[in-house]
């Protein structure tokens, strides 16, 4: 299985085939619904947003507490279809690499190869696995949205799958 | 011990371990399926399951929201007010103790401020004969909610279109609400019975089918064509999509057969409490 580290180079994108199960490292952010809205909000008021999405990795997760002693809680993904109505805007502003899980509309898979980006999906409802692959925790922005709030989570060997590839294929395509 | 720290104890285990009849099925799946893809899927979920159980973690971030069946006998000793502070206090206890998420927000379409206790829990009570106390608790996860449908099936359209709409309703779900799924489908009723039934169907344990042969058999013929779906662990392809499939059904008018599918995803949490005591 092959160790990939953020942020991933064009060549790497670019030799990546759909079903490859790979090993994650590096920095990357987490948003969900609430974090997406926004940002695309910003971007139509033209505001600066608090994170630079050019080349930038995000994950669809909002994690249960911490428990003591510990970096972070159960912190799987969550659905990205709930996602697809602002991907493409991120996209074309920059996102490289999205991590999620099912399927994604007809939009994002054309925004994917517009910006030759990528999808990974990570293992729906292994929460306690991600938290293992976690090293550091940080809050960006929003934290009035508390567990939806925009994070930078630096992690370790996180095992994900090829999901859509910059060339448009897609595990989802039977 | 009393009866809110009872409710919060199962509560504590519930999140952090599937009920072994769930476990089985899961890896009964392991076993069967010939898909690699899937394989790896249901790879990591046991794994999972293996850290969360020794790390004392939620095995999911969506610890869901709290879905209460209350079946309270009619000469219960305990009164209506004692049993509901008593749930509310379990389950409160249990969201502190467990770190669940605080996942419920106060009002749906404005403002969606957090409640930041992950209450109130959505509660149901029915009445029952005798003097019993049953609390059923599901965590309902809403990646797997987000996929649940009602639909109002024309009264003569049998058991074929029982099968194909709920083969629809599950292919429409795809890889959205973490397959493997376990299925609760609620059938007859009115609208909002119907989704009722087909919530109270997914406590039974997995392992059991319909008392009544027919409805057995309807079970099995669903998840048949549920399987066809071939949607696969994780949505990646294969020939396990669902590891149950549970049927509720009540009478209903001759102009309807309400059909309600609630879909769970393979973290199929939840908790029983029977209480015997006198008081709470």
């Amino acid at each position: 299985m092959r160790e990939l580290t953020l942020p991933l180079s064009s060549d790497v994108i670019h030799s990546l085939a759909p079903f490859e199960q790979i090993f994650l490292s590096g920095k990357l952010y987490v948003g969900r619904d609430q974090v997406h809205k926004l940002l695309v909000q910003l971007l139509d008021e033209q505001k600066p947003l608090p994170l630079s999405l050019e080349g930038a990795c995000i994950y669809y997760m909002g994690p249960s507490p911490a428990p003591e002693g510990k970096v972070i809680g159960a912190c799987g993904p969550t659905t990205s279809a709930r996602m697809d109505p602002f991907a493409p805007r991120l996209l074309d502003s920059g996102l490289k690499v999205m991590i999620g899980k099912g399927p994604r509309s007809e939009q994002v898979v054309q925004a994917i190869k517009r910006n030759q980006a990528l999808y990974l999906q990570a293992y729906g409802g292994c929460g306690a696995l991600y938290a293992s692959c976690v090293r550091s925790f940080r809050t960006v922005a929003f934290a009035e949205l508390g567990p939806e709030a925009l994070l930078e989570l630096e992690v370790e060997h996180f095992p994900l799958v090829v999901a859509i590839t910059a060339q448009g294929a897609s595990v989802f395509d039977r | 011990m009393k009866l809110a720290e009872h409710i919060a104890n199962e509560l504590i285990h519930a999140v952090t371990h599937v009920p072994d009849d769930v476990l089985q099925r899961l890896l009964w799946a392991q076993k069967t399926e010939t898909s690699e893809a899937s394989k790896a899927v249901l790879a990591a979920i046991l794994k999972n399951l293996e850290i969360a159980d020794a790390q004392h973690l939620p095995m999911c971030q969506d610890t869901g929201m709290f879905l209460v069946f209350v079946d309270v006998g009619k000469s219960c000793p305990l009164g209506l007010a004692a049993i509901e502070a008593a749930i509310l206090e379990g389950c409160s206890l249990a969201v502190d103790k467990a770190y669940y998420r605080h996942s419920v927000v106060e009002e749906p379409v404005y403002a969606r401020n957090n409640t930041l206790t992950n209450l109130p829990p959505v509660m149901w009570w029915q009445p029952v004969e005798g003097s019993s106390l049953t609390i059923q608790i599901l965590l309902k996860g809403f990646g797997s909610e987000n996929c649940c449908q009602v639909r109002m099936l024309n009264p003569t359209c049998g058991e074929e279109g029982v099968i194909e709409a709920v083969g629809a309703i599950v292919q429409a779900a795809g890889g959205k609400p973490c397959p493997p799924i376990f299925l609760g489908v609620g059938l007859g009723g009115s609208m909002d019975r119907a989704a009722y039934l087909s919530k109270r169907a997914l406590l039974r344990p997995v392992n059991q089918q319909h008392t009544d042969a027919q409805y057995a058999s309807l079970e099995e013929k669903i998840l048949a064509k549920v399987q066809q779906t071939e949607i696969g662990s994780g949505g990646l392809g294969g020939t396990i999509t669902a590891l149950s499939v549970a049927i509720e059904h009540e009478p209903t008018h001759i102009a309807g057969l309400p059909l309600a599918v609630s879909i769970n995803c393979w973290a199929d949490r939840k908790a029983k409490i029977v209480w015997e005591g006198e008081d709470a």
